[in-house]
């Protein structure tokens, strides 16, 4: 794994040896199980478990919904009422999968955040990063085409603005809008497709996990302090790590239970909060809700969205330079799908020779504006189309872009890191190690 | 770093929390189900069952709710026999009657309530969660998490909000005056110069539907405007989330299982990790 | 290997194995809905018994109501279609159970077959009991029913007398609940 010296399975039964032999899964599981895992890896790591779990519930209570599940829209919202009110232990089934979207996007964006702040997406994981990037894609379009299997109000006029974006698209937008409606506006062919869709994406995002696990798995992990694991000898390498199962699988399932707790408190206590009433009104293509809203993770691409009107010179030179193709709302588009973008190619625009934010010291403070700024943006996505918040947003989706296009390029060149530890087992004991006597020392941050 | 930021934005939130004006007046009315270890009144929702049932009913439907539900538990909970008995109150149209053509019959206790008799009058099923009785401050969602959804409290504000109209307000606009809705008419001469308005609520199509007195309870309870709105607006609540009561059991329950499982893990991560954070 | 050394053992064990309960418990939790929602639904058992109003149904007539996705045969029967029923020798019959839910395994005479003690009603399957087709009312060479797709002979008291049918009509769990009124399951 990762290059990572390290002891690998040997089969000892007449059993294993045999199956393994045959087809080696055996092992396959066991070296990914006992993975060497760098030993200092702090509670910001726990995200992948959440994730994975979340994927499988939301996988699994999916599946038992879509037992009871109608996607006409002159039975979907009905038989969502069914499964709250007849079917057994369905009011928390489906309290279950509402919340547990929140929860994976929850977990996924602290994962990302993760991930930006200790350099995780700097060479040699690229690649890894990439793969998130495709599965966060995905996620998006998953949850996308959930909310509008209830066929509330928000579920059929949030759809009707999302699926206008592509309609946005200069020269095929309006076939494009058609295909994929497979009608003029939305309705019965939107629902029925969605809900195929809907179904799919999931174990399409599973697939990519699994890619994503190997991609990490053979460059190793990264860690708090950047700095890579020993490669000299298993000797080395047993010093800065230790296997996978069973200290950090019992540290993920400590943090997991903790999580699951407040989850449960939130499903149990307060579904609804992160919702909107207004999905409980049944679908009325004929009147719009006064204010249509995304839920809440999709918000600051949503801000992000709307900021770039007509009247921002942004637009308006842009506007000009392509003959009129790129309006305001195709800008608003571009920008949007843009945002993601740019953190796809972090990679290649952070310069920095040092990867853990840990030691960039000017670094640290972009970043914490960065996460501000995300905040912000989720905010002000659902405010009203109006001044200040406008003006907010345009700020907010100017940062966004300037983090990843400006600061991340220059600061690399411009900014004096502080020494990063020698090795990972250094940076260990100087938490642990005898000196100081257990915990009372507080962590270089 | 990441615990440094967590604080700064709890620190953030919490002083934030002023309220900000409404454009509707929504009173944060007590009910007994509210918080984690809440529960629906029994009698309340009694009594607002016959509120619907005697005023409400005439024109709202409850097509969500079977005549069933009504003797399930953890709701109004009446015997069966007075299931069977209000539900025979009704005529459902049964398709299967009638050599396949149709006929109304007696409604048993497996059918729904009928829908709405009037058009424009949305049916009540749902509605308690269908409204929002508190917003922000700002957006934030803070009195939301604080207060709840507010829903409940929108419906038994709407009932005794309907208040005197403002003096400017022209004697024949459409609608009556209620200071709890805010998606009515407005007329003009209540509106500043940049169109805002002055005063809080709209004008809603609904008559006044409860003056207080207008229905009697066979205990002798309390049936003022006030008394009766709480009772109609938990009743809805009920309709809308008959589950309330099951779910807040699973809550805790799981919560507490949570909790156990978390400190035995702790415990076992500790244990397991102690020889590796010790002398070397 | 010394005491101490063992109590050291079962006391690291113990939080191990208390973890690992408590784990498979809450994971039992979890699973338990997701396995019980398969069962039928509250409005599918709301369906399980209804109610019938027999005030209309004249003697010698019968009706047909739909219960459980199933015809239910509901007949008042006359004093001759009794009288004839209750002359048959039982032990002649292909089946001599009663075949009758309500009281279980039983000769299949007559007053095991109906619902009161007079005879007046027989409540019974319109389901044929060899392969399932809707037998017709006043037909057949016994005055009962015949099943047109195989030609089974049911006689008044919907037991079988000839034909390819092994059973006799099924006799649901069915009971008056007040002068008028039966209910089915």
């Amino acid at each position: 794994m990762g290059g990572i010296p390290h002891d690998h399975y040997e089969p000892k039964s007449k059993f294993t040896k045999a199956v393994n032999g045959r087809l080696p899964i055996i092992s396959l599981l066991y070296d990914t199980i006992m993975a060497p895992t760098p030993k200092n890896l702090n509670w910001m790591w726990i995200w992948g478990i959440v994730l994975t779990f979340t994927l499988v519930l939301q996988i699994v209570t999916g599946v038992v919904l879509a037992m009871h599940y109608t996607p006409h829209v002159d039975m979907a919202f009905a038989s969502v009422e069914h499964i709250m009110r007849d079917v057994n232990g369905g009011h928390m089934i489906r309290y279950f999968h509402m919340n547990g979207a929140s929860l994976f996007f929850l977990a996924v964006y602290a994962h990302i955040f993760r991930g930006l702040y200790y350099g995780s997406y700097k060479a040699p994981r690229e690649i890894t990063w990439i793969i998130g990037m495709l599965i966060y894609i995905l996620m998006m379009g998953a949850g996308f085409m959930g909310y509008v299997l209830p066929w509330g109000q928000m579920s059929f006029h949030g759809t009707a603005v999302i699926t206008g974006l592509f309609g946005a698209i200069p020269f095929v937008g309006e076939s494009l809008q058609t295909l994929l409606l497979g009608a003029g506006a939305v309705g019965q062919p939107a629902l029925n497709r969605f809900f195929s869709l809907h179904y799919l994406l999931p174990f399409i995002i599973a697939g990519l996990v699994i890619v994503h696990i190997w991609a990490f798995h053979s460059t190793g992990n990264n860690n708090p302090t950047g700095v890579e694991v020993r490669r000299t000898s298993k000797e080395d390498a047993e010093k800065d790590t230790l296997p996978f199962w069973p200290y950090f699988v019992i540290k993920d399932l400590f943090a997991l239970a903790v999580i699951l707790a407040v989850f449960m408190a939130v499903v149990g206590f307060m579904p609804n909060y992160l919702g909107h009433p207004d999905n409980y009104i049944p679908a009325n293509p004929l009147a719009t809700p006064a204010h249509i809203v995304p839920e809440w993770y999709f918000l600051p691409f949503y801000a992000i969205l709307r900021a770039f009107t007509a009247d921002v010179w942004v637009v308006q030179i842009v506007n000009f330079l392509s003959f009129g193709i790129i309006d305001a709302k195709f800008f608003g588009v571009l920008a949007m799908f843009g945002a993601i973008v740019v953190m796809g190619l972090a990679p290649w625009l952070d310069t920095s020779s040092v990867r853990s934010g840990r030691f960039r010291p000017m670094f640290k403070w972009w970043f914490a504006l960065l996460v501000i700024d995300f905040i912000v943006l989720m905010w002000v996505g659902a405010r009203p189309a109006e001044y200040p918040y406008d003006l907010i947003s345009l700020i907010g989706a100017a940062y966004w872009f300037a983090y990843f296009l400006v600061i991340l390029p220059v600061l690399g060149v411009i900014e004096k890191p502080l020494p990063t530890p020698a090795t990972i087992e250094d940076d260990f004991n100087a938490h642990y190690g005898p000196k100081d006597g257990g915990s009372a020392t507080t962590p270089a941050e | 770093m990441f615990r440094k930021l967590t604080l700064a934005a709890v620190l953030a939130v919490t002083a934030v929390t002023a309220n900000a004006a409404s454009e509707a007046h929504v009173e944060d009315f007590d009910f007994s189900f509210e918080g984690p270890f809440g529960s629906f009144d029994q009698n309340q929702l009694q009594r607002g069952l016959k509120i619907y049932t005697e005023i409400c009913s005439a024109c709202h439907g409850l097509e969500l709710v079977a005549f069933r539900n009504l003797h399930d538990e953890g709701g109004p909970a009446l015997p069966e026999d007075q299931v069977r008995a209000y539900a025979e109150n009704y005529e459902v149209f049964d398709q299967a009657l009638f050599d396949g053509e149709g006929d109304f019959r007696a409604a048993t206790p497996a059918d729904k309530f009928p829908g709405s008799a009037v058009s424009n009058a949305p049916d009540l099923s749902l509605m308690a969660k269908a409204r929002a009785g508190f917003h922000g401050p700002y957006g934030t969602g803070i009195n939301q998490f604080l207060k709840g959804m507010g829903g409940p409290e929108y419906i038994a504000s709407l009932m005794t909000g309907y208040v005197d109209p403002p003096e400017c307000a022209p004697e024949d606009f459409d609608g009556s005056y209620n200071s709890a809705f805010a998606s009515g008419g407005y007329p003009d001469e209540c509106k500043y110069e940049d169109g805002s308005h002055k005063y809080p609520g709209s004008w809603i199509a609904m008559g006044q539907p409860l003056w207080g007195d207008d229905v009697d309870f066979d205990d002798g309870h309390a049936n003022d405007l006030e008394s009766a709105a709480q009772d109609v607006a938990a009743f809805l609540m009920w309709t809308a989330e008959p589950k309330m009561m099951a779910r807040k059991q699973a809550g805790l329950t799981g919560v507490l299982f949570l909790i156990i499982l978390s400190v035995l893990l702790y415990l076992t991560n500790k244990r397991l990790w102690a020889p590796h954070k010790k002398k070397h | 290997m010394s005491n101490a050394d063992d109590h050291q053992g079962t006391r690291r064990d113990f939080i191990y194995y208390a973890t690992a309960g408590a784990g498979a418990v809450v994971t039992g939790a979890a699973v338990w809905p997701l396995v019980n929602q398969m069962n039928p639904s509250a409005d599918v058992l709301a369906l399980a018994s209804i109610r019938v109003d027999v005030s209309a149904i004249d003697p010698g007539t019968q009706i047909t109501v739909l219960w459980q996705g199933k015809p239910v045969f509901i007949r008042n029967r006359t004093e001759e279609e009794i009288a004839e029923a209750r002359a048959v020798d039982v032990s002649s019959l292909p089946d001599a159970d009663a075949n009758n839910e309500n009281i279980g395994a039983a000769p299949a005479t007559d007053e095991n077959r109906s619902l009161d003690a007079e005879g007046k009603w027989l409540v019974q399957m319109g389901v044929c009991t060899h392969l399932g087709c809707v037998p017709l009312g006043d037909e057949g060479d016994f005055g009962g029913w015949f099943c047109p797709c195989h030609g089974s002979h049911y006689d008044t008291a919907g037991r079988i007398r000839k034909g390819p049918a092994p059973r006799n009509l099924p006799v649901p769990v069915a009971a008056f609940v007040d002068e008028t009124t039966i209910e089915l399951g």
